[in-house]
Parts: C-alpha cells; structure tokens; sequence
C-alpha cells in the first residue's frame, strides 16, 4: 500500500491506505476523526466539507491520496484550549442545530465562506452554503449564526 | 468502489508514459464526477493518473485578444481572477454558479468539458465564445470538440492541457438550474463579437449545440425583443423528469433572452 503523509489539524500524519480510500474515510476511520460525518456519500450534503489548504472541499469526493502534503482542517482543529472558535461559538448561541449531524460541514464551510467575504450578508450566506443541507431544515438560525460568527472572527481569529 | 492503482506524475510526459503502460487508465482531475461513477461502480479504471499537480495545467493569462485558462484550473480560481473578470466577465459568472463551492473548489475546467455532461456549463462557454482546446497532441475548435453525449473528439490518452477564449465584445451567459444539483436544466450562452453574434445552448440536447435562429435575430437587432416571436422545435430536446422537451424549447428562448438582455448590461 503506498504511503501518504499529510498534516491534519497541525500535526504530521502517515499513513498506508489503499488509492480508493477517501480523504473522509481517512479521518474517520484511520485517524478516529470522527467529528467529519458522511450522510449522502455523493458530494450532495456538505456534512463531510473540511478544509484542504483552507479550501472547503467535501471530503467523501476526494481521494486520501490528492491530500497528499495538504494541510487539513477538520472540526476537531477549530477550538483553541477551553475556547471554542467563533463560529463554534455562535451556531451554539444562535441554536443553530436541532440534530447537529450537519452541523460540522456547515461550521467548516462558514469558516471558509466567512473568511474569504469579509462582507458576508444574508443572500452571501444562502449562496455560500448551497452545498450544505440540513434536513432539519433549521437554515434560518443557521444563518444568524454564520452572520454572528463571521461578525466575531473579523480580526481576530484565523483558520 | 473496485480497486485501481493510483499515480501521481508531475509531467505531461510522465502522465503520458504511464497512461501508456496501463491496462485501463484513466486520468483523474478534480474528481467530482469521476469519484461519485466510480462510487457507483459505473466506471472501474485499472489505474487513475493524478493530473492535478502538473504544473503545465494550471494558470491563466490574458492578453488583449484572448484568454487562456489551464486545463487544472478549478472552477473557483476561474470565478474569482480578475484577468477573467475583466476580459471575459460572463465567463467568470459561469463558473462562479456550477454546483456549490465546495464542488468548485475541486472541480476543473478540463475535468468538466472532457467528461462533455450534457447539462454542464462550460461547454456552452466555449462553444459562444469560440474557444480553442490545445490538447497534448493538437488544438481542437470547441464545435468539433463536443462531438456526443459524455463524448468528445479526444483520442485515447489524450489530454487537455489549456482552453483559450477570443476575447468578445460583450457576453451573457443565464441558466435554469436543477435545484438540487446546480446543473443547467438548460443553459444559454450569448456572445457578440464584431456584429457577429453566437449561442450556444447547453442542458436542452445529447450535447451542448448553436441556436441558428436566435443568433441570426439577434444579429440584427441585440436586444432581447429580436427574439419575439422565435420559437423553438422540441424534436429531438431531452425530456425527463425535470422538464419535458416542449418546457426546455420555450426555456431556450426564456433564457436567450435574459442572456441577450445581460450581454447588453455587460
């Protein structure tokens, strides 16, 4: 099996997996990541979205080996000691899930979406997430919080 | 999904070599579409070639008559350059509105019109536009290119190395998206360059093809009112689920229309 060596969450991995496991199998089942959740398997939901290099990317759609020497960011990777990220912060003040299972896709991709607009509003924000679903359909706290969140990490937090 | 060997080589030449040598390879771009067939197991390569880190694939430069994009350039790189903003804005459009951004930070410009999706959006792109495919062996106009449904004029191990746009005058690009997907239900694509005007229709046929009539209207008045009175036959149009063929034929000059009325506003 050929070796792959990335960085997850800022520590070096290695592994030996087969070519067809998926960055999302990788976390999960190799690396006991398991905050990474996987609900459609067929890049639909979002539920498995972390960040490859700062990208938001679905992670069931990419093989473990593309990560190669990436530098990967799951929802494990956001909160500092004792502190949860901004984003974190507010989809919880915000009650910003009802059965939380899409709730670490939908914090990675609003880190993303939220760094790279500094000008997020809501119509940003219903755009930026198109790729995520919540089949609780509870978007409009979503929303707020993503809007709170992005609020909170102009400078002061980077991801 | 079967098992296949993987490879990663960082030349055109090395890509080549073990194309060759493979039993039956496939080259791997940004995977959106080829990781979910071969989840399905529709698609089972002996051998998937990474193309994604080989450097004569990426980048996008522009000069005052064309512009040229990588075939590994992603989606999301092709929204948000400002070389594409500034030359060719409907381009940059387009591809800031193919499935979410997660899927266009992966997804690649020579990954979607090689897999020719008879509802993706590039292809209606550089169809309007009359774009180039510089290939490893040749360079392909973009009507001989998209030849079928999911075919293209690409022989065996040949691979798109970069697309290149004439620069137009002005251009519109408007799609009726499948909700769930993002791909075009259909999708027009106007652009006039010179008083000559061409359209390029995607997600309504086997294969993205030119709107004769529309263009020829459009020809002699540019404003979305020429196409009064033009109707589309539905022979020969998808019909499915979403949308029968009669829907797709009027959505054709729906969105001709607003794609006319944005190249206007451009």
């Amino acid at each position: 099996m050929p070796q792959l060596s990335l960085s997850v969450n800022a520590r070096p991995v290695s592994a030996d997996v087969e070519p067809r496991c998926l960055l999302s199998n990788l976390l999960r089942e190799h690396l006991g990541l398991t905050g990474t959740h996987i609900g459609c398997d067929t890049s639909q939901c979002g539920a498995c979205v972390v960040l490859v290099d700062g990208k938001a990317i679905k992670s069931c759609t990419m093989f473990a080996h593309q990560a190669e020497g990436c530098e990967v960011t799951t929802i494990e990777g956001l909160a500092g000691e004792g502190t949860l990220h901004p984003m974190q912060e507010a989809f919880r003040d915000h009650h910003a899930l009802q059965c939380g299972f899409c709730t670490p896709g939908m914090i990675m991709a609003s880190v993303a979406l939220a760094r790279d607009n500094p000008a997020l509003d809501e119509a940003a924000v219903c755009k930026g997430l198109e790729g995520n679903l919540c089949r609780c359909t509870g978007y409009q706290n979503i929303i707020r919080a993503v809007l709170a969140g992005a609020k909170s990490m102009r400078g002061k937090h980077d991801v | 999904m079967y098992e296949f060997q993987y490879h990663r080589p960082n030349s055109l030449e090395d890509a080549a070599k073990l194309f060759d040598a493979a039993g039956d390879p496939q080259y791997l771009a940004g995977g959106q579409t080829l990781i979910p067939v071969m989840k399905q197991r529709l698609a089972m390569p002996s051998d998937l070639i990474d193309i994604g880190r080989i450097g004569d694939l990426h980048g996008i430069t522009a000069d005052k008559n064309a512009l040229t994009i990588g075939a590994m350039t992603t989606h999301a790189q092709v929204a948000s350059c400002d070389k594409v903003r500034e030359s060719i804005p409907a381009l940059a459009s387009l591809a800031n509105h193919i499935g979410d951004p997660a899927v266009r930070n992966r997804g690649t410009l020579g990954g979607s019109i090689a897999n020719n999706d008879p509802a993706a959006d590039y292809p209606a792109a550089l169809v309007a536009l009359g774009a180039s495919v510089q290939t490893t062996s040749r360079e392909i106009a973009a009507e001989a290119f998209f030849t079928g449904l999911f075919e293209t004029a690409l022989e065996e191990g040949e691979m798109i190395v970069k697309v290149t746009f004439p620069v137009t005058d002005c251009a519109g690009y408007e799609k009726f998206p499948n909700p769930a997907s993002r791909y075009a239900t259909v999708g027009v694509f106007v652009a006039r360059t010179k008083e000559r005007v061409r359209v390029a229709v995607t997600g309504a046929g086997l294969s993205v093809f030119r709107a004769g009539d529309i263009e020829a209207a459009l020809e002699t008045d540019f404003s979305p009112d020429a196409l009064d009175g033009i109707s589309i036959s539905a022979d020969g149009l998808n019909s499915d689920l979403h949308a029968s063929a009669e829907y797709r034929a009027n959505l054709i000059i729906v969105l001709a229309r607003r794609a006319a009325a944005k190249a206007n506003a451009a």
